[in-house]
């Protein structure tokens, strides 16, 4: 028998390395990653010095926590719109109940949470239970926490923004925690990097070694299939719209604490940027395929793209048109890879 | 007998979609189910599987009577099924479908390698040649799709198989290898039941036959007491294939 599967292990080999290497979705962003990479590197020496690094890593950051959580929904078959306008949600009542009711900013990160978490839960009890699509869904809650973020600060504040946590009890320890910065050779970096790190590296270890990375995929590719083998579907999908809850949280919770002040427009527009960098990052629009570290590489274009342009002195409406040349390339390339990785060899 | 079936039946609203079917399914045998479509064959199926629950009639599993509420309670008793087109997911790789709904665990993780191994091992087993278990199942052929199915089925204790018309999209020669996997499962003492509209297939490999029309049965016939002619001739529905032949001359 192992006689047998040793020489079945031969052929494999055979079957090709470069095929096993462009099997896999995040190739198109690394390669997009070197490029833009290179540019920018050529033509800036602040780009590629240690403070350049830091500078553009932050914004990656922020976008890559959210970018991670969306291509795992998206490999799932499913869209969270809501999941921007979240972040500012979240950001709202730390502040508000910070600064207006006396919690501490610890108590009060932890309602944002549970509210996040309950809203992440409904879109996927809505979604799983009606069989209606996450994109028109998701939508209707995009909608309804805009219109309560901006309805619920003005009635509080008569302004737009509530401001002033960094006199709410807890917000030194919570600041060096999510918004502080570490020294690491002299140049300060934002701790906001970590999290993004530790993120990306979890959602890769459940998407790859773990019983619900099997689901997730299986959920995405074909749910009737999946359900059929007894996977628990429902389960999983809310599951995801719940993690991407969390990540807006804690996004929303980071920005919060980084400028002790949220506008009540915060978040409009990035969900569209969180899909785009997952779909960067190899991630399919029809679902069952994609990876969190393609997404977190599609974050970092993203951070490049738009630290760099300002870093040449170039006006900042390009980052726009850059963003649309990227998606079209991304998508062109992961096309025709996965048709490659995918030939039938007979 | 591992599953049996006594009068039953099942409605969709006003819809009569099965009606009064008996049949039973022993270890090491085949059963065929033949028919039309619009004849019950998924309705049946479907109940046999735990996907719906039957409304009238009884339901046997090892003697007992059962209502299985979902497909995992069914393949909690063993009965496994392998449907047409929903058996993978094309885009995952051959050893992640294989142990889909069922992981290894190792730890909290999915021990990825020991699913790697197993995979290759079972299908081996099966006398299934796939060259890479890592390929996705998309880049497989139908024949070598439903392979994997079964091999898999088995490998999960499977007691009853349940292949919803596994050679139907497919060419001769690919059919002829799914037909050798059905004989290949029965001898390793496993019931199966073999849905299927193509009475020559059915004839090879089945033991038992039960023929439906429009949800209901016809009889269920041991291979002693049918030859293949009169298979061919119930299901194409005898006398109303005569009628056709007639109507068709005259034109």
């Amino acid at each position: 028998m192992s006689a047998v599967a040793g020489r079945a292990d031969e052929r494999v080999a055979r079957a090709g390395l470069v095929r096993r290497l462009l099997i896999r979705p995040e190739l198109g962003a690394v390669v997009g990653l070197v490029a833009v990479f290179a540019f920018f590197a050529a033509q800036s020496p602040v780009f590629r010095s240690p403070q350049g690094v830091a500078n553009w890593l932050d914004p990656a950051a922020t976008l890559g926590i959210m970018a991670v959580a969306i291509a795992l929904l998206m490999i799932g078959g499913e869209f969270d719109l809501s999941a921007g306008v979240l972040t500012g949600t979240t950001g709202l009542i730390l502040v508000t109940l910070a600064t207006r009711y006396g919690l501490d900013v610890w108590t009060a990160m932890l309602v944002g949470l549970v509210v996040a978490l309950a809203i992440g839960f409904v879109n996927g009890l809505i979604v799983t239970r009606t069989r209606l699509p996450s994109f028109i869904v998701t939508l209707g809650t995009f909608l309804m926490l805009q219109g309560v973020n901006l309805g619920v600060t003005k009635a509080l504040t008569g302004t737009v923004q509530v401001s002033g946590l960094r006199r709410a009890a807890g917000y030194e320890g919570a600041r060096t925690l999510l918004a502080g910065t570490v020294e690491i050779g002299g140049t300060p970096f934002r701790v906001a990097i970590l999290w993004w790190l530790l993120v990306t590296a979890v959602a890769t270890w459940v998407l790859m070694r773990s019983r619900a990375g099997n689901w997730i995929f299986a959920v995405g590719g074909n749910e009737q299939a999946a359900r059929a083998v007894g996977v628990p579907a429902a389960r999983t999908k809310i599951a995801l719209f719940m993690t991407t809850a969390f990540a807006a949280w804690l996004v929303g919770s980071i920005l919060a604490l980084r400028y002790t002040s949220v506008q009540a427009n915060i978040g409009i527009g990035q969900e569209f940027i969180y899909i785009i960098a997952a779909v960067i990052g190899g991630c399919l629009l029809t679902g069952g395929y994609g990876s969190a570290i393609g997404a977190s590489v599609g974050a970092v274009i993203f951070g490049m793209a738009d630290k760099g342009i300002v870093f040449l002195g170039w006006d900042a409406d390009w980052f726009k048109f850059f963003l649309g040349a990227m998606l079209l390339l991304a998508t062109l390339a992961n096309r025709l890879v996965r048709r490659y990785a995918e030939e039938v060899k007979h | 007998m591992i599953i049996e079936t006594r009068g039953i039946g099942k409605t969709f609203g006003s819809v009569l979609a099965l009606r009064d079917v008996s049949m039973g399914v022993a270890a090491g045998q085949v059963t065929c189910v033949l028919g039309d479509n619009g004849a019950g064959k998924s309705t049946l199926i479907k109940i046999l599987s735990g996907v719906h629950r039957h409304d009238a009639g009884t339901f046997l599993v090892d003697g007992r009577e059962v209502r299985l509420g979902s497909p995992r309670e069914a393949l909690d008793r063993g009965i496994a099924t392998v449907y047409q087109d929903l058996a993978m997911i094309p885009l995952m790789s051959v050893w992640r479908n294989f142990f889909l709904g069922s992981e290894p665990r190792r730890g909290l993780a999915f021990d990825v390698a020991r699913a790697r191994r197993i995979a290759r091992e079972e299908l081996l087993a099966m006398g299934i040649d796939i060259r890479d278990v890592d390929q996705p199942v998309g880049t497989l052929s139908g024949g070598e799709r439903q392979s994997v199915a079964i091999a898999r089925a088995v490998h999960f204790g499977a007691r009853v198989l349940i292949l919803d018309e596994p050679t139907s999209a497919l060419g001769v020669k690919q059919a002829g290898v799914v037909l050798r996997y059905v004989v290949r499962a029965r001898d390793r003492g496993l019931g199966v039941v073999f849905i299927t509209h193509n009475p020559h297939h059915a004839h090879l490999v089945g033991d038992r036959f039960l023929l439906l029309n429009r949800g209901a049965s016809l009889g269920e016939y041991a291979k002693a007491d049918i030859t293949r002619e009169e298979l061919t001739g119930l299901m194409a529905g005898g006398a109303e294939l005569e009628e056709l032949e007639h109507e068709l001359r005259r034109e």
